[in-house]
């Protein structure tokens, strides 16, 4: 098998990518896909230090990303919706325009 | 070995950094069902079968199709001619490399790095199954729980605003001589420096 290190690179990148989304882009959807990106990121170091850990056959890595996609849906599907009901508010879905609690 | 890796990781960063970079948000969304594609291939590959399959049925089946009806009802006619970058986008950009330099310097410098990888256990789903309702069935009840409120919470988050009038005939000891807050898609903007 491959050494551990290429998968941790991998998912650095990974994260990396979706952080400069995240920081980057204007659009609110495109924001929270680099939100996603991250959780990914983050459950690919997970399944990669299971599998080069002391115990595989415990499963704490798989139980954890199962228990973190879960979560990455929930946290989808309210930032998803609170984005339809800012839409509604403001008729924009740009987050440099939606400042009304900026001083 | 050595190849597939390389093809799964070209693949997955290459669609991750165009599903961050698109101008067009459907391609954007496109590229981020190759880049979950991609990582389910890499949960396969370190033969965690069960994490590979739930992550296409979840993030390819339920999230992308999400992402992509969000997109379609939030609809702007006017997206093609404004920058898609914040104007601080150079600040942004460079974090992230310091955050991708720092892990990888970290990463490298570890002893961990020259473990080897123990001997192949398949992992069955019976396994899997079993810790779930033994060793996990407190963090399963709590992810249904989660799952439940956040489904109920989204649908009410997501519901029409109700109008004035209707609020007030809905919901009679709102008293009427409470001043409405102006809706500020209707207020002509005003930008402060």
């Amino acid at each position: 098998m491959l050494p551990l290190h290429y998968y941790l690179i991998v998912s650095a990148a990974l994260f990396a990518i979706g952080l400069a989304g995240a920081l980057t882009r204007r659009n609110a959807i495109i924001a929270l896909i680099g939100i996603e990106l991250m959780l990914n990121a983050a459950n690919l170091n997970f399944i990669a230090f299971w599998r080069y850990g002391s115990r595989p056959e415990a499963l704490t890595g798989v139980m954890f990303v199962i228990f973190s996609i879960g979560v990455a849906a929930a946290e989808a599907a309210v930032g998803l919706a609170l984005i339809i009901a800012i839409y509604r508010h403001y008729k924009t879905t740009n987050l440099d325009e939606i400042d009304s609690l900026k001083g | 070995m050595v190849t597939t890796f390389v093809i799964l990781t070209i693949v997955t960063l290459v669609s991750a950094i165009a599903a961050m970079s698109l101008r067009n948000l459907v391609h954007c969304a496109l590229c981020l069902v190759l880049t979950f594609a991609g990582l389910a291939a890499f949960y396969l590959q370190l033969n965690a079968q069960f994490v590979g399959f739930a992550q296409i049925l979840v993030y390819v089946g339920a999230v992308a199709i999400l992402i992509v009806f969000a997109m379609l009802l939030t609809r702007n006619v006017d997206s093609t001619r404004q920058a898609i970058l914040s104007p601080s986008w150079g600040v942004g950009i460079v974090g992230a490399l310091l955050v991708f330099g720092a892990i990888v310097l970290s990463i490298l410098c570890s002893t961990m790095v020259h473990r080897p990888a123990l001997s192949e256990t398949q992992v069955t789903v019976l396994a899997i199954g079993e810790q779930l309702m033994t060793n996990y069935v407190l963090p399963l009840e709590v992810i249904a729980l989660l799952l439940t409120a956040a489904m109920i919470g989204a649908v009410i988050i997501a519901l029409h605003e109700p109008t004035s009038e209707s609020s007030a005939v809905q919901n009679p000891r709102l008293e009427p001589s409470v001043p409405s807050v102006p809706n500020p898609a209707q207020v002509p903007r005003t930008d402060h420096p």
